[in-house]
Order: C-alpha cells, then sequence, then structure tokens
C-alpha cells in the first residue's frame, strides 16, 4: 500500500542510501564500515523502493538482474585474489599502491576484494527480496 | 621430465578434436603423443643402465614440502616404458576396435589423462605427488571401466572398482602421511636412506600395513581382487592397458619401491609373501573355471599380480630379479592376450569359449600373435616366459625359509597357467569350425599390429635375452634392491631342478588342458563358496550403508522446519552443555557489574519484547516484536563499543523484517495453533537453550581474559594490511579465504532460495520428475517448501510462490 509521502521520500533516499551504502563500503578499511554492511544497507534501499514502487519498477530502477550481481561480484572478489600470483605470492595475499589518497588512504587488492562482498551481498538480498515480493 | 609426465593432460584436452578432425587416422594421430614418449624413454636406458639416476624437481606448494619432483631409476623407467610403449599400441588398437564409436574422443581424452597419471605414479619423488597420480589412476580406471555408461553392469563395476581401489588410496595417504612424519622427509630419494629409523620405529608396523593397503588393492590381491574380473566391463583396450599390462601394476610397483625402505622385515615377508600366493593359486584355480574369454584372463592376471607380489615378499636378489623379468614377460602376453581376445570379439561378436573354434584359417595373423604370446605364457623355451619361470623356480627353490611349499604353489599355479594359455590361445584358433554369429573375416591393420608386436617382443627378447639383461632387468632389480645387480640371463641353464620343474609344468598343465570341461564341472561348488566371499561383503556393506543413509535422512530432514531447528537446539544444548558442565566442571563468578541505567532500559526492552514474540497470536507482532530484540542487542553492541557488528546488525535485522513480512503478508491467519503440550515441549527447550547460553556466557567471562589473536591482528592490522579497523581487516585481509567461502555459500544458498521460490512447487511436471525414485515422490512437494510454519496451509497456498 504506497503512500504518497513513502514514493516521494523513496525517491530522494534511493541515491542518498546508495551513496552512503559506498562510503561505508570504502571507508571500511579504517573506520566501521566495509562491503557486507554496505552491501545491506544498498540492499535495504532498493527493499524501500520495491515497498514503495513494486518489484518491476525497481528491477528497472536496479537495471541490472541480481543474479548478474552476485556472479560479476565473487568474480571480482576471486579476481582480486589472482594479482598476488602474477606477483608470484600466494593467492590473495594483499597488494597495495604506495600513494597515499584521500579517504581510502591507499588502494589494495582487499579494497577490490571487499567490492566483491558488497556486490555479492546485494545481489543475494535482492534476488530473494525480488523473488518474495514478486507475484 | 615435466613436460613428458603432463603432456598427456595437455593431449586429452585436444583429443576429441584430433578425432573430429582425424577421422579414420586419429589413432594414428594420437599414438604419436605416446610414440615420442617412448623413444624419449628409451634414450634415457643408457642412463640407468650405467647405473646413474637422474631427479627433477618442480616448486608446487613449497610452504608445505609438496614438490612435483620427480626420479628415474631402473624400475620406474621399465615401468613408464612399459606404459608409453604398450600405450602407443593400445591408442593405434582402440582407433580400429571403436571405430566410429560417437564417444571416441572422450575415450582417448580419458586414456591419454591415465596414460599421463601413469607416468607420474612412477616417476614420482615426493610422495605426495606420487599418491596425488595414485588417485588420478583411479579415476580415469574409473571413467574407463564405466564407459559404456547406458549399460548398468558397467556402472557397477566402475563404482566398485572405484569405491575398492579409492579405499585402499585412503589407506595409503594415511601411510604416507606417517611416514613422511617418521622420515622428516616428503622425498623419496631422501626415505630410501633411512630404512634402519623407520624399521626401528613404533609406528613401522601401522605404515607398512596402510601402505600395502592401497597396494594390495590397487593391485588385486586376495580378499581385494573382486573388482578386477568385474571390470571386464571395459571396452578391451581398456582391459588390455588398465587391467592387465600397467595400472593394476601400480600396487606391485609401490610394493618394489618401498622395499629397500620397509622389506626385509618378519612381518614384510609374512604379509606380503603370503598374500601374494594366496593370490596366485586362486586367481589361477578361478580361471580354469570361467568360460568367457577375458574373465578368464582377469583371473589369470590375478594370478599373474599374486606371483609378483610374492616375489617381492621373498625379497633376495634372485626374487626382485625374476619378479622384474616376470612383470616384463607378463605384461608383453598378457596385454597381447588381451587384445586379441578383442579382435575376436570383434569379428566374431561371441567370447565364450565353448562357441569359438577353427578361426586360425579366417584370421592367420591374429592366430600367430595368440599363439606366441601363450607359449610364452606357458612358459615354452625360446620365448620370454620360459626364462621368466626359470628364475621363478630358482627363486623358490633357494629359499631359506618354506622353500618347498613356495616350490610347490609356484608350479601349481604355472601349471594352470598353462592349461589357459592353451584354452584362450590355442582353442579358439585350431580344431573344428564353430559357427558364431558374426561372419569373421581378416581383421584390419589396426587390430593386429599390437598384439603382434607384442607377442613378437616377447619372441625376439625370450631368443636373445642378452639384449634386456643388463640395459632394462638388471637396472630395475637394482631400483627393489637399493644396490647395483648384474643380471645374466640364458635360455638354457644345464640340466638343473628348475628345468625339471618347467618339464613337470608343461605336462601337467597339457593335462589340465586336456581334462579342462571336467574341470569347469566342479564351478558350481566354487560359486557356492563365493556367495560367502569378499565381493558379498562389499554388497552386503554398501546395501547397509544405503538403508542407514535413508532412515538417517528420513528421520533428520523430515521437511518441517520445526522439527529441523528442535533437532539442531536439542543436539547443540546436549553437546554443549554435556562439555560445559560434564568436562569442564561450572565455575561461575557471580560478580555484578555496574550497570548503567539505559542499559538496564534496553536490557528490559528486549525482554519484553521476546516476551511478546512468544505470546503473541499475530505473526506480523512476532516479527515486529522479534525486530525489537535485535535492535535492542545492536544497541547493546554500540554501548560496548563494536560499531561494526552493531552497523551490521541494524541492517540485517531491518532487511529481516522486511523478508518476513513479505513472506507472511501472503499467508492467511492462524486457523490451528499448537496443542499445550507442544507448546509446553518448545517452551522447556527454548528455555534450556537460553538458560544454557546464559551459563555459557557467565562462564567464559568468568576466565582470565587471554588472547594471542588479538594483539597480533591489533599490532600488524595497520602495518602488514593498511587498515586500521581490524574487523574489516580480518575479513578481507587475514581471514579472505573464509570470506571468500562464505560469500560462495551465500549465492549458493541464493540460488536455491530462487529456485523453490519460482520453481512453482507442486507443479505436476516437477512432482512427476521427482517421482522417479520412488515413494518420496508424495511428499516431495512439502518437503521443499521452505515456510512451514502450518504445512496444511502451504499446501493450499503454495500456488503462490
Amino acid at each position: 500500500m504506497p503512500t504518497l509521502i513513502l514514493s516521494t521520500a523513496t525517491r530522494y533516499l534511493l541515491p542518498l542510501l546508495l551513496l552512503f551504502s559506498i562510503f561505508v563500503l570504502l571507508r571500511g578499511h579504517n573506520e566501521p564500515g566495509g562491503g557486507f554492511v554496505g552491501g545491506l544497507v544498498a540492499a535495504a534501499a532498493y527493499a524501500l523502493y520495491t515497498v514503495a514502487y513494486g518489484v518491476p519498477r525497481a528491477r528497472q530502477a536496479l537495471r541490472i538482474s541480481p543474479r548478474v550481481l552476485i556472479g560479476f561480484g565473487l568474480l571480482t572478489a576471486v579476481s582480486s585474489g589472482l594479482f598476488s600470483l602474477l606477483a608470484g605470492q600466494p593467492f590473495m595475499t594483499g597488494i597495495w599502491s604506495e600513494q597515499d589518497l584521500p579517504v581510502l588512504h591507499t588502494v589494495g587488492t582487499p579494497v577490490i576484494f571487499d567490492m566483491g562482498v558488497y556486490l555479492v551481498v546485494l545481489g543475494v538480498m535482492l534476488t530473494i527480496i525480488f523473488a518474495l515480493a514478486e507475484e | 621430465m615435466i613436460v613428458a609426465v603432463l603432456s598427456g593432460f595437455v593431449f586429452s584436452v585436444i583429443a576429441p578434436w584430433i578425432v573430429r578432425i582425424g577421422r579414420g587416422a586419429a589413432g594414428w594421430l594420437i599414438a604419436l603423443l605416446p610414440l615420442s614418449l617412448t623413444i624419449y624413454f628409451g634414450s634415457l636406458i643408457q642412463v640407468t643402465s650405467a647405473g646413474e639416476t637422474l631427479t627433477y624437481s618442480y616448486a608446487w606448494v613449497p610452504s608445505q614440502g609438496i614438490n612435483l619432483s620427480f626420479y628415474v631409476d631402473g624400475l620406474s623407467l621399465l615401468f613408464a616404458l612399459l606404459i608409453a610403449g604398450i600405450g602407443t599400441l593400445i591408442v593405434i588398437y582402440a582407433g580400429g576396435y571403436l571405430a566410429g564409436h560417437p564417444q571416441l574422443g572422450r575415450f582417448y581424452a580419458t586414456i591419454l589423462i591415465f596414460l599421463a597419471s601413469m607416468l607420474g605414479v612412477v616417476l614420482a619423488n615426493n610422495i605426495f605427488t606420487l599418491f596425488v597420480f595414485w588417485e588420478l589412476t583411479s579415476i580415469s580406471s574409473f571413467l574407463l571401466i564405466g564407459f559404456d555408461h547406458r549399460r548398468e553392469a558397467a556402472r557397477r563395476a566402475a563404482l566398485q572398482s572405484l569405491l575398492v581401489t579409492g579405499g585402499g588410496g585412503l589407506a595409503l595417504l594415511a601411510g604416507l602421511i606417517l611416514l613422511g612424519q617418521v622420515g622428516q622427509s616428503f622425498e623419496l630419494t631422501t626415505l630410501l636412506g633411512q630404512n634402519e629409523l623407520i624399521q626401528q620405529h613404533p609406528l613401522y608396523l601401522p605404515i607398512l600395513l596402510l601402505i600395502l593397503l592401497g597396494a594390495f588393492t590397487k593391485s588385486a590381491q586376495v580378499p581385494f581382487h573382486f573388482w578386477l574380473p568385474n571390470a571386464m566391463e571395459a571396452p578391451t583396450p581398456v582391459s588390455a592397458y588398465l587391467h592387465s599390462a600397467t595400472m593394476v601394476k601400480v600396487g606391485v610397483y609401490l610394493i618394489a619401491r618401498f622395499s629397500p625402505l620397509l622389506g626385509g622385515t618378519d612381518s614384510w615377508f609374512v604379509l606380503v609373501t603370503l598374500t601374494g600366493t594366496v593370490t596366485m593359486l586362486f586367481g589361477a584355480g578361478l580361471a580354469l573355471l570361467q568360460t568367457d574369454l577375458k574373465r578368464i584372463l582377469a583371473y589369470s592376471t590375478i594370478s599373474a599380480l599374486g606371483t609378483l607380489i610374492m616375489l617381492l615378499g621373498i625379497g633376495t636378489t634372485l626374487a626382485a630379479e625374476a619378479a622384474v623379468l616376470f612383470l616384463l614377460v607378463h605384461s608383453l602376453y598378457k596385454g597381447s592376450l588381451f587384445l586379441v581376445a578383442g579382435a575376436v570379439d570383434q569379428e566374431t561378436g561371441v567370447r565364450d569359449i565353448r562357441w569359438l573354434g577353427g578361426l586360425g584359417r579366417l584370421m592367420p595373423i591374429i592366430a600367430l600373435a595368440a599363439g606366441l604370446s601363450a607359449l610364452s605364457m606357458a612358459g615354452v623355451p625360446f620365448l620370454l616366459g620360459f626364462i621368466g619361470k626359470e628364475l621363478i623356480y630358482e627363486t623358490t627353490l633357494h629359499l631359506p625359509d618354506a622353500s618347498t611349499w613356495l616350490t610347490a604353489a609356484a608350479v601349481l599355479a604355472n601349471i594352470a597357467m598353462v592349461a589357459v594359455a592353451g584354452i584362450v590361445g590355442f582353442r579358439p584358433f585350431f580344431g573344428q569350425r564353430v559357427e558364431t554369429p558374426k561372419a569373421p573375416h581378416r581383421a584390419p591393420l589396426t587390430l593386429w599390429l599390437g598384439p603382434l608386436i607384442l607377442a613378437g617382443l616377447g619372441l625376439v627378447t625370450g631368443s636373445l635375452p642378452g639384449t634386456i639383461s643388463d640395459t632394462i632387468i638388471g637396472p630395475a632389480a637394482g631400483g627393489i634392491l637399493a644396490q647395483p645387480a648384474h643380471v645374466e640371463l640364458a635360455i638354457f641353464h644345464g640340466f638343473n631342478t628348475s628345468l625339471l620343474l618347467s618339464v613337470v609344468t608343461l605336462l601337467g598343465g597339457a593335462g589340465v588342458f586336456a581334462a579342462r570341461s571336467l574341470v569347469r564341472r566342479t564351478m558350481p561348488i566354487f560359486e557356492m563358496a563365493a556367495n560367502w566371499g569378499p565381493e558379498t561383503w562389499y554388497n552386503m556393506t554398501l546395501a547397509g550403508l544405503e538403508i542407514t543413509a535413508r532412515k538417517l535422512t528420513d528421520t533428520l530432514q523430515s521437511g518441517y522446519l520445526r522439527s529441523y531447528l528442535l533437532i539442531i537446539i536439542v543436539s547443540n544444548v546436549a553437546l554443549v552443555g554435556y562439555t560445559l558442565v560434564i568436562e569442564n566442571g561450572l565455575n561461575i563468578a557471580l560478580a555484578w557489574p555496574q550497570i548503567r541505567f539505559y542499559e538496564g532500559v534496553v536490557a528490559g526492552v528486549i525482554l519484553l519484547a521476546a516476551f511478546t514474540a512468544a505470546r503473541t497470536r499475530s505473526r506480523l507482532a512476532a516479527v515486529a516484536a522479534l525486530g525489537v530484540v535485535g535492535y535492542g542487542v545492536a544497541l547493546l553492541f554500540v554501548f560496548f563499543g563494536a560499531p561494526d557488528l552493531a552497523m551490521t546488525q541494524f541492517s540485517i535485522e531491518t532487511l529481516t523484517v522486511i523478508l518476513l513480512v513479505l513472506i507472511l503478508s501472503r499467508l492467511p491467519r492462524f486457523k490451528t495453533f499448537t496443542d499445550k503440550r507442544t507448546r509446553n515441549r518448545d517452551m522447556i527447550v527454548a528455555l534450556t537453550a537460553g538458560g544454557l547460553m546464559t551459563l555459557l556466557v557467565l562462564t567464559v567471562t568468568a576466565l582470565p581474559f587471554q588472547s594471542r589473536l588479538t594483539p597480533f591482528f591489533a599490532e600488524n592490522s595497520l602495518t602488514m594490511a593498511h587498515g586500521r579497523n581490524i574487523v574489516n581487516v580480518i575479513l578481507v585481509d587475514f581471514r579472505g579465504l573464509d570470506t571468500l567461502g562464505e560469500i560462495t555459500v551465500l549465492s549458493v544458498a541464493a540460488a536455491g532460495v530462487f529456485a523453490l521460490l519460482k520453481l512453482r512447487l507442486g507443479d505436476e511436471s516437477l512432482v512427476s520428475q521427482a517421482g522417479e525414485d520412488g515413494q518420496d515422490a508424495t511428499k516431495r512437494p512439502e518437503q521443499t517448501g521452505l515456510f512451514h510454519t502450518e504445512p496444511h496451509l502451504i499446501k493450499r497456498e503454495r500456488g503462490d510462490f
């Protein structure tokens, strides 16, 4: 039973929540946060959108099928571990850039791994939510 | 060297493609690989015959001491030559035998994997490299026996061989691990120098038993022999290659390889010699009773393997030489006879010897190969088999202990072998022509080339034994004895006891051959005995396992979510409670900490919400109350400095409530409630579980808090992993592999949920598909239902999912 207040608020909340989820994901290495929480926040954002507008609109807003997100997330996580193999070190050894960057401080393969976690969590939650909410 | 070993794996990938492009010539093209391997290994003969060895090592898992290291000496080279050489002939032969078979590409792919695995086993220096390749041979053998996977008998035989040899493989692994720990090395070359240390170690006997178990299962020794005759379900080239010439001999190889390390003790002599002798006699006897060409050959292979094991158990210099020579003899004649059997089967459509006769004029070259091989098997002079048999008799005659018994056993087994040689090598080709389903004609080149070469080699080496004595036999025997061995082979050793025994053997064999149908009439007696044999134990074990698994599954996986929860919680309470109270002893310090006002409020809210969730009659209210509990706990996390945990908990709670609302909103109102007894039971379970948790927490907090992990992560998080948030650094870096596993599980779970929801449970089509396995069909739609508050409601409503 979507109300006007909910649907209007959701339209602004979705991008804000998504931005927040990415913020949570990226700061995770140094401050509370991380890919898992970030993925959950993003999933909650889309869940809200689903409640307000229904599954078809939510799917449109997501653009990509959540199942593709799962696969892509797993691929990202695994390939982040492969970089170290190229450098001749065991699988999933963290490799870090030397430069200091804003927010992230440094960029390394574990951050890419975390992005994979983010995508998998988002994809899994939305796969289940969409499947349940679809008539 | 690594190229030589692994090339088979690479070529197996492109083999199906070669078959498609090469059509009729594919066999010849693919044979180029084993042929070049044969030439390569042949070129190494001059190294090993000079008494030298080669080692190669490539890093694999260096941190665990596991390397792809290879070791070439006379023993491994003999095996490598047999594997590659016979492999070449088999690949050519299969091109004719399976011509036009739609799965020929798959066949070649598997046989090349097998070839590479075999080379890996016999050339490995690292014992774990050896084990990995050992298991690969079992798996490729499984695939090849079950090649014709549409027949149930083939599938059954494949599974049987895999279970028997795989079970032995597990024992072998355990033995190798113990050996590696005792010897402080995983490299064979290092271990071989430590035989005194290992033989005096208390773990010597377990190591010996486990390794022998692996070897005996693989080499089909009594009582593990029964898988080999059944493995004859495989296409004949496979039977010739795997189940006669090569794979079944890796058990022999293993025992030969480890004999300098483990051999020479009393327990070795008794275990190995006794098993080998029993197997030798048993196989020889049963071979006489069979009528199927391939089964006769299979039982005589078991007998030959027993002979080899017996010789290795004896372990004298003569025995080592005899073992190596007989190994070569057997590979040549038995490989050839199997291929002959395949050609006869192919041309006539018959494998029963009672229906074969007079084929000699129709397939002269095949008959020639069969005749030569049979003469070698019977041990007639000028063929290698004669020298082999003489050496075996020499060995047993010169023993200090049990000489008479072992000689008698060897003579008996060989008499049977002579008769078998007559039955399979002569009987089908001479005498009265018997009508066969297919009119036989001359076999094509591909079918006679292999057997003729193998049989011809038996004649050449048998007439000129000097060609192999110092190049192949001597170095290989040296590998068994761990010291150089000089072998002098001759056709004629003078008039001595072993020559006399040879004559006795030939005459006795001819007698048994003449009386073969009389012998075969005793078959029913042995069949009755076989009903109590190891194959019956195997079947009973398998059936018992299936029944137990079914009962256990039916009990534990009833299909009701509530009974799953009940089982999980009760067993948890029982196990944790037992450990905590009985093993650990209750040790609780009830020091009341300072509780701040707002902490008390949150705790009160949690308790109230939990109580509401348990009492309410509305599902939505229960879900909301549970959400409150979750948020309350998350708040406690915030109070106690775990922001990461709190954040995650908040998000999870939110999404859980959303998910549950989505599910529950489409269920009708409760119609029935569980009765009072059930509710009381659930209450008791819940209170016990909660009480135990409380006890556990109190016990843990009563202990002084010590951890090596916390300071480790705190110190290294920033320096090693460039992150200040320890929790997240553990998740993505220190324990990143765990997280990778978890997100994979999560993905699989999502796929499961998606499939359950989208497959429209209760569809008739689904039920009929699932119904293939019998009575479960009617239960299935309920069983797979995810949300079982009330099954009868789900049944009515499941169309919605």
